[in-house]
Parts: C-alpha cells; sequence; structure tokens
C-alpha cells in the first residue's frame, strides 16, 4: 500500500499534473509539492500524488558510487 | 524503467553481496538488523535475500506494514457505517481484506455493502462530487507517506465545500512504533534500514535519537535491491567500525528536512492522538493523528456515532510478536495452514508488504544459493 513509483512529468496544469509512469500516464496532484514543477522533472509518485522530486543528479551519484566502488567498506575504514 | 531498473543490476548487487559477505565475516558475530517499512519486507523477500546473506546476518521486520497495525475495532467500527448508515465506504485494495470480528470489508460488500476500492483519497472525493445524494467515507490509513495525501483531499473538500465526504482517519507515526520496540523488553536489534518514502516526507533529522540515545546505525533506503543491499552494507561499516549514525542511502529522494509543504498541510488539518491502539502492538501514546476539530465536518468520527469496538486479536495470531520482530512467519503455528492469503486471519497475512503475506509468496526463494539476485 506504501508502493511508490519514480515517474515523469509530461504536462502540469494548475495543481495536476499528467505523468508518464513507464509508459503508462496518469494524472496527479501536485498540490504536495512546495515549488511547482517543471514538464520533464521526475517525481514520485503515491495514492495520486507527487509525494517529492527525485533528484537525477543524486541517483547518478549513488550508481557512480556503486559502480566505482566495488568495495566500498574500504571507505576510510 | 529509469530510476528502477539500474537499481536492480546484477552485477552491481553481488559486488554488493560479495562486499556484505566480506564486512560480515569481519564483524564475526551475530547480527539482527530492523527493517522497519513494509515495503522493505516485500523486496527482502521477493529478491530472496535472506538466502544469500552470510549466516551472521539476519533481518528481523519492523512494524511499517500499514495495513497490518490497523486494529480490528476500527474495521468493525467503519463496517457498521457502511451496513447502518447507508455511506459509501472507499478504501484502498488490501484494507477491504482486513478481517474484522465479523468478516472484512470485502465480505460486507458481498453481501451487498456499498464498499469502493479506490486507488487515490481524491478518486473518493470524486465519487462524492459525482453521486451527491450519498455520503461518502474514506477509510484512510497509513504511515507519513499516505498522510499528506488524505490532508490534501480534506483540504479540496473543504476549498470546494462538498459537504458529504468524510474521512475515518487511521494514519500512524513511524517513530512512536519504532521507540516502543527500541522499549520493549528484551529487544535485541543491532541496527535499523529506515523508511524511504515516510522519510521523504518526514525528514531523516527525525531519527536522531535512535544513535544517539540507543547507540544504533539507522541508514534510510530506497526500495530496489541494490538501495538495499548498499543500505545493509553501510549498516555493517558502521557497525565495524563502532559508529552509530543516520545516514542516508536513497538521496536521490530522501533529504534531512523532508517535504515541509507535505508537513505544514498534515499540520493544518490533524493532531496527534493521545493514545491509538494498533493491532498486534496494543496501545501506543501520541501515535497517530486525527482529524482538527476545525475540519470535524469531513470527520467521519465526528459525524457518525460509531460503536468505538475494541477487540481482542485473534488468539491464533501472532502478529503482535511478527510486528515486533521477535517472531518469524514461519513460527506461527497457524501459518501456512489455517492462515493464508486468500483466507488470512491476521492481517500480516494480507497486505503485500506484511511479513507472513511476503514469506508465503516468495519465502522459499530465499533459500537460493546461486549467488543471483532476481529481479
Ligand atoms: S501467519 Fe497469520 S495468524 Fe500467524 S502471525 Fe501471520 S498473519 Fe497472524
Amino acid at each position: 500500500m506504501c508502493l511508490a513509483v519514480p515517474g515523469r512529468l509530461v504536462d502540469v496544469e494548475g495543481s495536476e499534473a499528467v505523468v508518464d509512469l513507464d509508459g503508462i500516464r496518469r494524472r496527479v496532484s501536485i498540490m504536495l509539492l512546495a515549488e511547482p514543477p517543471e514538464v520533464g522533472d521526475w517525481v514520485i509518485v503515491h495514492v495520486g500524488f507527487a509525494i517529492s522530486l527525485l533528484d537525477p543528479a543524486e541517483a547518478e551519484a549513488t550508481l557512480d558510487l556503486l559502480r566505482t566502488a566495488a568495495d566500498l567498506t574500504d571507505r576510510g575504514g | 524503467m529509469r530510476y528502477v531498473d539500474e537499481f536492480r543490476d546484477r552485477d552491481l548487487c553481488t559486488d554488493r553481496l560479495d562486499a556484505i559477505r566480506s564486512v560480515g565475516a569481519e564483524l564475526g558475530r551475530h547480527v539482527k538488523i530492523m527493517e522497519i517499512c513494509g515495503g522493505h519486507t516485500h523486496t527482502i523477500y521477493r529478491n530472496g535475500l535472506p538466502g544469500l546473506l552470510p549466516d551472521n546476518i539476519e533481518f528481523v521486520h519492523g512494524p511499517g506494514c500499514p495495513v497490518c497495525v490497523v486494529p480490528m475495532g476500527r474495521i468493525d467500527d467503519v463496517r457498521h457505517l457502511v451496513e447502518n448508515d447507508g455511506v459509501v465506504l472507499c478504501t484502498f485494495g488490501d484494507v477491504v481484506r482486513v478481517p474484522g470480528r465479523n468478516g472484512s470489508l470485502l465480505e460486507a460488500k458481498a453481501k451487498g455493502a456499498d464498499v469502493r476500492i479506490v486507488y487515490s483519497p481524491m478518486d473518493a472525493l470524486d465519487i462524492a462530487r459525482r453521486e451527491a445524494d450519498r455520503v461518502v467515507v474514506f477509510l484512510a490509513l497509513g504511515f507519513e507517506t499516505t498522510t499528506p495525501p488524505t490532508a490534501a483531499t480534506i483540504l479540496r473538500a473543504r476549498a470546494e465545500g462538498v459537504a458529504n465526504f468524510a474521512v475515518h482517519c487511521n494514519h500512524v507515526l513511524v517513530n512512536p512504533a519504532i521507540l516502543a520496540i527500541l522499549e520493549a523488553p528484551g529487544q535485541s536489534i543491532d541496527a535499523f534500514v529506515g523508511p524511504g518514502h515516510v522519510s521523504a516526507i518526514i525528514g531523516t533529522g527525525t531519527y536522531e535519537y535512535v544513535p544517539r540515545e540507543w547507540g544504533k546505525p539507522f541508514v534510510v533506503s530506497g526500495f530496489e535491491p541494490l538501495d538495499l543491499l548498499q543500505a545493509l552494507e553501510m549498516i555493517l561499516v558502521q557497525l565495524r567500525e563502532g559508529r552509530a549514525e543516520i545516514e542516508n542511502q536513497y538521496s536521490r529522494v530522501v533529504t534531512p528536512g523532508g517535504n515541509s509543504h507535505a508537513q505544514a498541510l498534515v499540520d493544518e488539518v490533524f493532531e496527534v492522538r493521545p493514545h491509538f491502539e494498533w493491532r498486534g502492538l496494543g496501545s501506543i501514546a501520541s501515535s497517530a493523528l486525527a482529524v482538527r476539530p476545525e475540519f470535524s465536518d469531513w470527520d467521519a468520527e465526528v459525524r457518525f456515532d460509531l460503536p468505538g469496538v475494541r477487540l481482542e486479536d485473534a488468539r491464533a495470531c501472532q502478529c503482535g510478536e511478527i510486528l515486533k520482530g521477535a517472531l518469524k512467519p514461519w513460527q506461527c503455528k497457524v501459518f501456512g495452514t489455517g492462515c493464508t492469503p486468500e483466507h488470512p486471519i491476521g492481517s500480516c497475512m494480507v497486505s503485500a508488504e506484511g511479513a507472513c503475506a511476503a514469506y508465503y509468496s516468495y519465502g522459499s526463494q530465499g533459500l537460493r544459493s546461486d549467488g543471483t539476485v532476481a529481479s
């Protein structure tokens, strides 16, 4: 029930937006975001609401760390 | 799928498992790690993680399955509403299967009660707009992730003056539950995997007391296998180094302060209840929310005379021990025999996030030993 999934905004209109969830388009409320998001932004969708933005730069940073550090455990250990 | 598939990469998962095995071996003692969130429980079983981890690393499942913790009496209250007051009762799909004293809401529906499954609280408000001659009650439940959508829906109902809509509020707070677990006698948890989407709302700062006062590492994690493996490794490294800190593996979504706009909306609409009865865990002080008096027109508990049923959990059911991490699903006597997802006795068997249901569906995969992680 707590399921929340990433999606990309393809249209923003007032307090609502259309989000592309892996090919499925769904209307969601953006009332919970502090700033109105822009088309192209990534959001986390939960029960019909965008509950937060997803930061692509942070996602890349996490993946880079995982790709380069075969063994994170050496980090300052 | 973007930002999902990358975090299921088999090679990267294998790297992390290797790292976990090596730090696990260095630790050289048994380590119990509680994942608080039911979404994590689901990921752990679906990907067979227990069978892939070194023997000395054990996941214990926490209380964070929202459907699992709604007490039977609250289900009976809304069943009373739909059967006696002629309301349209809307709620999420898995909630309708939670057993009440006289059966689930799905069984009430089969007998003709107007119970409807919705995807969003906004869908329930839509039904109220369309069916102006009916009163529509939304059975709201969930942790901090799901509360802001309910708050936004009540605010919308007020803004539009939708008078035939009300919420039966069962929203709960994660920190009082964590504290109840920490304070339970005989508790032997070494560290926590913190919830991802709850933290997207409330931020990582709210868990400071866990490392500070209890000396236990707390790592907030995303929901894909690679996320969980990385979080687990971060925990093991903390334990090896004798550190206890909050760390954030899920930085692509979670920030230290969380979503303050959503927090403000929740605060506007809801207040903390003095007590709330959790299924399996009993009464916990200041652990749940109620609709503020200013919004009582949209509060089903104020608008209707509810029986306020308080019931003991089913005797055979050991959900309480499961939710505290004291027992594993297969240690319950009726697991898989008297209690199955088709005929649940306890609520841990209902939702995909419940430990019993997750283990029932995927448990056998946990024994996989070829070193790969399913995606
Ligand atoms: S198997 Fe069923 S009865 Fe036993 S603890 Fe799990 S949900 Fe409760």
